[in-house]
């Protein structure tokens, strides 16, 4: 039996009937991790040895049948941006190549508690700055589903990990859609918390007032389980929400009659790949047939939404990667002779070419004489994107759009011109300028067999809204029975 | 407002308040690219926002604080110890120019 | 052409918390390089601030005290740049929203009441420390030991005018920040610091001329100093026709005067936008009220107390509350003996001028309110005469021991046995016969001769007023 392709609901079951043992699915899931690495090059460390003593462990606690958590000795794959105690952490960036953090993010506090399994970090693009992973300052993460395209970004190595069975589930980081864009091109399930839902604390920040830390599962009940996991208030992040946790899994299986779907008419107006309408249309019929009722609504402000989110992320950028210069951790230039040569060097050879884009822009948005023509203008045009969805959820329940523009495209295709990089992030970015939350869906495949995603939106703090509406469709549909031709 | 074009003195402008140090011939190409961005971004001047309050946050949350009891430090070797240079426990660095 | 110095003052106290702003480190003084510090304050990846709500309330409490307007919704933001001692490279402190405005506070120069205008109050965090080789090396040494520490920045308007004004507001200052027990203030551990703006007008003008900025002073003398030279010096300038740029200076010490650091032209820019890891934080009336009510009891109140309940004059009381540390001295010392008179009369003597050539708060001072106490009781109980206590205190004052130690090992113990003392009188008036007539002759000035005779006899031990009834005695029987 291939174990390693079980879901994490399935494989929990069987490892509390003890039908395995954690240590027989770590050691298939690393198998299969190795055989197809060579392949989709989705990890930029593999933690063997210390994956098999906590496998142990979890099959030690399993064994004396106490405090057993659904994830207990599970194995889960990190992107590379979550601090992990005394292993690396370099975010796909030379400047931290040899960084060990000395502490757990809270996120890897929680699950190790809980027993999980860390198989590895994952590859993404530098600082998650990207929307390909071919900004990973490494190496170029390839689609399981076709080896010449990219498997979308900024979490691409979760992502592909978990498309491709080399991980039971993953988590990522979205801070404009870098967890439900891969999802998307990888044809897995990827969740984008409300902001404050789960804490930040050890998540290296790209632009804190949007990072949100979300699994990558193969299906909804196992995002559901992963958020059980994670979700809660946190001391040590004065931005994490004290709200009550419910248990999101109870929300699968629940019926969708009488749910609003809203479909914003501006998702689907230019720019989108006829195919991509399509399969989204038909997955938004799959709910109405389900009792659900689709509503046309309208957020005006969404040809906004790209230059207000780059510019709110950029400035956030530059300073928050300016404590990367060589002092007192990470990579620092040679024969430096004063501290701003070694600030200068350390960071031009540090950072590559993405990371250095955005740090200027959002420099110069900041900057005396720019700030009001320019930061200013985007955290006010901020407030007209949330206000957008404030009216929207007067109408609707959940909103159901698509997730990308187009199914995953070629390794170098828009390497050269970032702008239209950026445009593909146009239906993932407005969710974390408004802190909402949203998941990524797959909802069927491209003539080329590319898997598309669906994605559904809920207002703040409403994630069992789209796990009831996520797993209802998904039930119904069932695509998630299709694995990439590894 | 009429958009002016970011010049190569900006570009190293800004490189230098960046801490980048750019090569000479990576002046025009960044001066182009980041140009088209901004020219791109440059569509929400078409908003009117003068009478919208700014949103720097997501959610609204406000009163966050911790109380005043101390919790244990890192032990002196974990904090010193991704430091690229160290010296009796003190972070080496290169000799720092007041004038920078 | 007469020119008038025109000065504002930033002040950077450390407040006195035990834990930094953003995280749990301990603020304590004086500990290992960068033993001090955790993830939050390293500006590790990833780490987080949490906001210390004691150092947020100790700033409240100094903008009420200092007649500030509060804000209601204060945010922190960052000020962005680069140096090794600012773990992050940026710094989160307050630039759009600060807890307190235009605020005012009274300073008296030389007997004349002023007013100096402060322009707000705020809340940052600390840098850590760059040790710089003395000798020209190549590389600098950082401990982070400090970064984070909650440092308050007030502000004041330049409303001074020359150096009188400027040291009487660094005092007052001072005085009533150790008052509101927010800061400890002890500038020789840097945990008050002043920098200076400097400018020169035309006496009778409003236009302000270039400014200069000057840091790196630690210590009120030294930014006296400063100050009348900086005045000098752009005076000297001005006079001669030059112009002056506006410039950040540092005092050099070692070659006593400012140099310049930067010129504004190159001025860094801080580009100062809303942090966005820190949540907004509303001062509701009620929680103002609150820390209204909390300020501890100030000079004017205490001043009034220490004259009706200790039956202390007013210018004992004065000098008494002159400082909170000193005040709490005073009371201390009354805890352990109760003799407020005398207790304040060494406190005014022997103690102020002890603590001001050693540059010393009282709470740093060997001599603890416990050994002067017990002091001043072996002088009530008569166990040690006034004299010999003055050798306990310096005795004390080096070595710290308790005075009933340094009395019992040293055999000070005053002599009261009258047998004793009277055959030391008998034999002083037998070798000294002359004296003794011409006192009964009526020279009463030469007793002073004999007492002194007497107590170099006895080492300074013998009790005085003993040996002056018994001389007398002695002397008219015979």
């Amino acid at each position: 039996m291939d174990i390693h392709t079980l879901t994490l609901a399935e494989a929990g079951k069987q490892l509390k009937q003890k039908k395995i043992t954690s240590r027989q699915l770590t050691q298939a899931v690393l198998q299969r991790l190795k055989s197809v690495e060579p392949q989709i090059q989705a990890f930029l460390s593999i933690a063997e040895k210390t994956a098999f003593t906590q496998a142990d462990e979890a099959d030690r606690r399993i064994a004396e049948g106490g405090d057993i958590s659904p994830l207990t000795g599970i194995p889960i794959a990190i992107k590379d941006n979550i601090c992990t105690a005394d292993a690396a952490t370099t975010c796909a960036s030379r400047i931290l190549e040899n960084f060990h953090p000395p502490y757990d993010a809270t996120v890897i506090a929680k699950l190790r508690r809980a027993g999980v399994v860390f198989i590895g970090k994952t590859n993404m693009d530098e600082f998650a700055m990207g929307s390909s992973t071919e900004n990973s300052g490494y190496k170029i993460t390839r689609n399981p589903w076709d080896r010449e395209r990219i498997p979308g970004g900024s979490s691409g190595g979760s992502a592909a990990a978990v498309a491709a069975d080399a991980a039971i589930a993953a988590l990522g980081s979205d801070t404009g859609g870098s967890v439900r864009a891969p999802a998307s091109y990888c044809g897995v399930v990827g969740l984008k918390p409300t902001y404050g839902r789960v804490s930040r604390y050890g998540l290296v920040a790209y632009g804190s007032s949007l990072d949100q830390i979300g699994p990558l599962t193969k299906d909804v009940k196992d995002s559901a389980i992963m958020l059980n996991a994670l979700a809660g208030h946190d001391p040590q992040d004065s931005t994490s929400a004290n709200v009550p946790v419910p248990d999101y899994t109870s929300a699968c299986g629940k019926d969708i009659k009488g749910l609003r779907i809203g479909i914003p008419k501006e998702y689907f107006a230019e720019g989108i790949d006829p195919e991509v309408e399509q399969l989204v249309k038909n997955a938004i019929r799959q709910m109405e047939s389900l009792g659900a009722l689709p509503i046309e609504i309208s957020l005006p402000h969404t040809e906004y939404a790209i230059p207000c989110y780059y510019i709110c992320a950029m400035a956030e950028a530059s300073s928050n990667l300016a404590r990367y210069g060589g002092a007192h951790y990470g990579y620092r230039a040679k024969n430096a002779g004063n501290i701003l040569e070694m600030y200068s060097k350390t960071r031009a050879e540090g950072f590559g070419t993405e990371v250095k884009r955005r740090i200027m822009l959002g420099t110069y948005v900041l900057s005396a004489g720019y700030y009001d023509a320019w930061y200013l203008k985007a955290i006010k045009a901020r407030t007209l994107i949330k206000r957008d969805f404030e009216l929207a959820w007067e109408k609707t329940d959940i909103i159901a759009a698509p997730v990308v523009p187009a199914p995953a495209f070629k390794i170098g295709e828009k390497s050269a011109d970032p702008l239209t990089m950026y445009l593909s992030d146009i239906y993932t970015i407005s969710l974390n300028l408004a802190g909402m939350c949203g998941i990524s869906i797959p909802c069927g495949f491209s003539k080329k067999g590319l898997p598309v995603g669906l994605q559904l939106i809920a207002n703040i703090f409403k994630e069992e809204t789209l796990f009831t509406a996520a797993y209802a469709y998904e039930q119904s549909a069932g695509f998630f029975n299709r694995k990439p031709p590894l | 407002m009429s958009l002016k074009r970011i010049s190569p003195d900006d570009v190293r402008h800004v490189a230098l308040l960046s801490r980048l140090r750019l090569a000479e011939e990576e002046i025009p190409p960044y001066t182009d690219v980041l140009n088209s961005i901004l020219e791109y971004f440059a569509k929400l001047n078409e908003l009117d926002t003068s009478s919208v309050s700014p949103t720097s946050h997501s959610i609204e949350m406000r009163n966050v604080f911790r109380e005043d009891i101390p919790q244990p430090s890192l032990p002196v070797d974990k904090a010193i110890a991704n430091a690229p240079e160290v010296e009796d426990n003190y972070f080496r660095v290169p000799k720092i120019i007041q004038e920078m | 052409m007469e020119f008038e110095p025109v000065i504002g003052m930033e002040a950077h106290a450390e407040l006195a918390t035990k834990t930094k702003v953003f995280c749990g480190c301990s603020t304590a003084f004086g500990a290992a390089p960068n033993t001090q510090v955790c993830p939050v304050c390293l500006g590790l990846p990833g780490a987080l601030p949490v906001l210390n709500k004691t150092a947020f309330e100790y700033v409240i409490r100094t903008a009420i005290a200092l007649n500030c307007t509060i804000t209601e919704k204060t945010v922190f933001d960052r000020k962005n740049y680069y140096y090794p001692d600012l773990p992050k490279n940026y710094q989160i402190s307050q630039n759009y929203a600060c807890i307190g405005y235009n605020g005012w506070i009274e300073i008296n120069v030389n007997g004349e009441k002023k007013q100096v205008g402060m322009d707000n109050v705020h809340l940052e965090e600390d840098a850590g420390k760059n040790l710089h080789p003395e000798t020209g090396g190549a590389e600098s040494l950082v401990d982070l030991n400090r970064a984070g520490i909650a440092l308050m920045e007030i502000v004041s308007r330049p409303d001074m005018h020359s150096a009188d004004d400027a040291l009487a507001y660094m005092e007052t200052l001072k005085n009533l920040l150790q008052y509101l027990e927010v800061s400890d203030c002890k500038m020789q551990e840097g945990r008050l610091r002043f920098e200076v703006n400097i400018s020169m007008r035309r006496k009778g003008e409003q236009k302000l001329g270039a400014r200069a900025e000057i840091k790196n002073l630690n210590s009120m003398r030294t930014a006296l100093k400063c100050i009348e030279y900086e005045i000098k010096r752009q005076t000297d300038i001005l006079s001669n026709g030059g112009k002056l740029n506006q410039e950040t200076r540092l005092w050099d010490e070692a070659s006593f005067c400012t140099r310049a650091m930067r010129s504004k032209e190159q001025a860094q820019d801080y580009r100062y936008f809303p942090d966005p890891d820190l949540v907004e934080v509303h001062i509701m009336p009620e929680w103002q009220e609150k820390i209204r009510r909390q300020i501890p009891e100030l000079k004017d109140a205490k001043l009034a107390r220490f004259i009706a309940d200790y039956g202390l004059p007013e210018y004992d009381a004065d000098i008494l509350t002159s400082s909170k540390p000193l005040a709490t001295y005073f009371e201390q010392c009354q805890k352990f003996h109760n003799n407020p008179k005398s207790i304040s009369n060494w406190i005014m003597t022997e103690l102020l001028r002890e603590l001001k050539c050693r540059e010393m708060e009282p709470d740093d001072c060997p001599v603890t309110p416990r050994h002067l106490a017990c002091m001043i009781k072996m002088i009530d109980e008569k166990t040690i005469s006034g004299k010999i206590g003055k050798q306990v205190f310096s005795e004390m004052l080096t070595t710290g021991k308790m005075p009933d130690v340094i009395v019992m090992e040293s055999g000070m113990s005053q002599i009261l046995d009258e047998k004793e003392i009277s055959a030391i009188v008998e034999k002083i008036i037998s070798e000294n016969q002359d004296t003794v007539e011409s006192i009964r002759a009526g020279r009463d000035k030469a007793m002073a001769f004999l007492v002194g005779q007497i107590m170099r006899a006895t080492r300074g031990k013998a009790n005085p007023q003993l040996v002056n009834q018994i001389l007398k005695d002695k002397i008219s029987i015979k």
